[in-house]
């Protein structure tokens, strides 16, 4: 997304309120330190700086925080969070933006990223609590796969399944199931997941 | 004694080795794991990027069992440990705490209580000798402390204590809490080659031969995109990736010890039988 930051913007205040209950201090306490973006390992990856997204969610631009890639390449480290002069959780945000990208159903950034935290949900739902990591390998594989063919990394990933496998480490099996599935699947009908 | 103990998806699957360390150095330090009774799973990165009452709700019912096990809860995973705290202390504010008289421990914390070291100590019948190793913490065993209740979050020393019980070289380096991005690992495996190629660089600057871990997604990241990486940069790594529960059998003389080293991608026997450790 492009945000063209010397457009005078229009601040509005309802993010911010919205955002007022992620973590222990309300994130529109921000001064703009910058120490989230100093100590943060993905900002090679990023078109807006840690820094950068809270005060654009203090001035309300929701549209340019849905739509921008930060969201989504963070790796969820919680440096940012954890060394935040002021005790706001900028990790949380950052969950908090991408939840709400995919509830109001925007084009988000990242669709592979998305895509893969929407796998592992669902993997998880359908195997009644536990992970099924080969069903969650092999759906994300097919959906890269309808994406675009990229053989070189099928390839890859089809040499490092193998490698898995030999060593007894691809469990083909799905995982056991539980006695609670019933409270499970109570959990993400509520969840809405 | 007795404890909880909450594996996680992944060490009945790809970490199967590290759950087989785990389950054979235990007995040897008095430690007797008692699996959670029907846990499931914590939701993961997954769930609170996109769900977060979904973050909470699935590892507060492995809180509520627990709770019933009456026991502290052992976890080897980061990210498990990681989202059970969270839990816990979303419990807390919301006042929902039913008495809980338990501790969520990770792994590496909980054996490196002294009593165990001490055991270690003398139990370590074959030391580590000239072993060359960086202490890899990656991010979520310590961070966020208000989370995790850790102490020293920036610069955590147990895998150090430990290196030195079992008396191999822990070498001091400035990326011990760095993360790999193993999150991404699936979605964007560019980012990680950034990511973990400059933690490969780092370790080989500060003399080290390998990587020692105690959490399962640092070290499928570390290690089974070495080749990946090594092809892509044109370089020649060779950077055994160990849990620390291997190299605490090692070290004791677990018999089964080399089976489980024989299943990482980058093979660390090499390392050892050039050290003379194996």
């Amino acid at each position: 997304m492009e945000i063209n930051l010397k457009q005078p913007l229009v601040p509005s205040f309802s993010l911010q309120e919205r955002l007022a209950g992620v973590g222990p201090t309300p994130p529109s306490s921000c001064y703009q330190c910058k120490k989230c973006s100093a100590g943060c390992p993905l900002t090679f990856a990023m078109d807006l700086l840690p820094d950068r997204v809270m005060r654009l969610a203090i001035l309300g631009q929701t549209e340019a925080l849905l739509g921008c890639r930060t969201i989504w390449v963070c790796a969820s480290c919680v440096t940012c969070t954890t060394r935040c002069p002021n005790g706001i959780d900028i990790a949380g945000v950052m969950d908090w933006l991408k939840e709400e990208a995919l509830r109001q159903g925007k084009a988000v950034d990242q669709p592979e990223v998305a895509a893969f935290h929407r796998f592992f949900l669902d993997s998880l739902r359908r195997a009644g609590g536990r992970l099924s990591e080969m069903a969650l390998m092999r759906r994300f594989t097919v959906y890269k796969l309808m994406r675009g063919p990229q053989f070189g990394e099928l390839l890859e990933n089809m040499k490092l399944g193998w490698g898995l496998f030999k060593r007894g480490r691809l469990r083909l099996t799905g995982p056991p199931s539980l006695k609670g599935k019933g409270e499970i699947k109570k959990i993400f009908k509520s969840t809405g997941a | 004694m007795k404890v909880s103990y909450y594996p996680g998806c992944s060490l009945e699957g790809t970490a199967a080795d590290y759950a087989a360390s785990i389950a054979a150095v235990a007995p040897l330090l008095g430690v007797e794991l008692a699996e959670l009774e029907d846990w499931n799973c914590c939701g993961a990165s997954a769930a609170h990027s996109i769900n977060h009452q979904l973050s909470f709700e699935l590892p507060a019912r492995n809180l509520v069992l627990a709770q019933k096990a009456e026991r502290d809860v052992v976890v080897p995973c980061a990210l498990c440990f990681n989202r059970l705290k969270a839990a816990e202390k979303e419990r807390q504010r919301r006042d929902e705490v039913l008495g809980d008289g338990f501790k969520i421990w990770d792994l590496l914390d909980f054996l490196s209580q002294e009593s165990f070291l001490a055991t270690l100590k003398q139990k370590a019948v074959r030391p580590l000798t000239g072993l060359k190793a960086v202490g890899y913490y990656g991010c979520l065993a310590s961070r966020p402390p208000a989370i995790t209740d850790k102490a020293d979050w920036e610069n955590p020393k147990e895998l150090e204590r430990l290196l030195q019980v079992l008396q191999a070289e822990p070498l001091d380096w400035s990326y011990k809490t760095d993360c790999c991005g193993a999150g991404l690992a699936m979605s964007r495996p560019d980012l990680i080659d950034t990511l973990v190629s400059r933690l490969y660089d780092r370790a080989l600057a500060a003399g080290a031969e390998c990587f020692v871990v105690a959490c399962q997604m640092c070290q499928a990241n570390l290690d089974l995109s070495q080749g990946r990486i090594s092809k892509k940069l044109n370089k020649d790594y060779y950077l055994p990736v160990f849990y620390f529960t291997e190299l605490m059998g090692l070290a004791m003389g677990h018999p089964e010890a080399e089976r489980w080293l024989a299943r990482h991608l980058v093979d660390p026997r090499p390392l050892l039988r050039d050290k003379g450790l194996l």
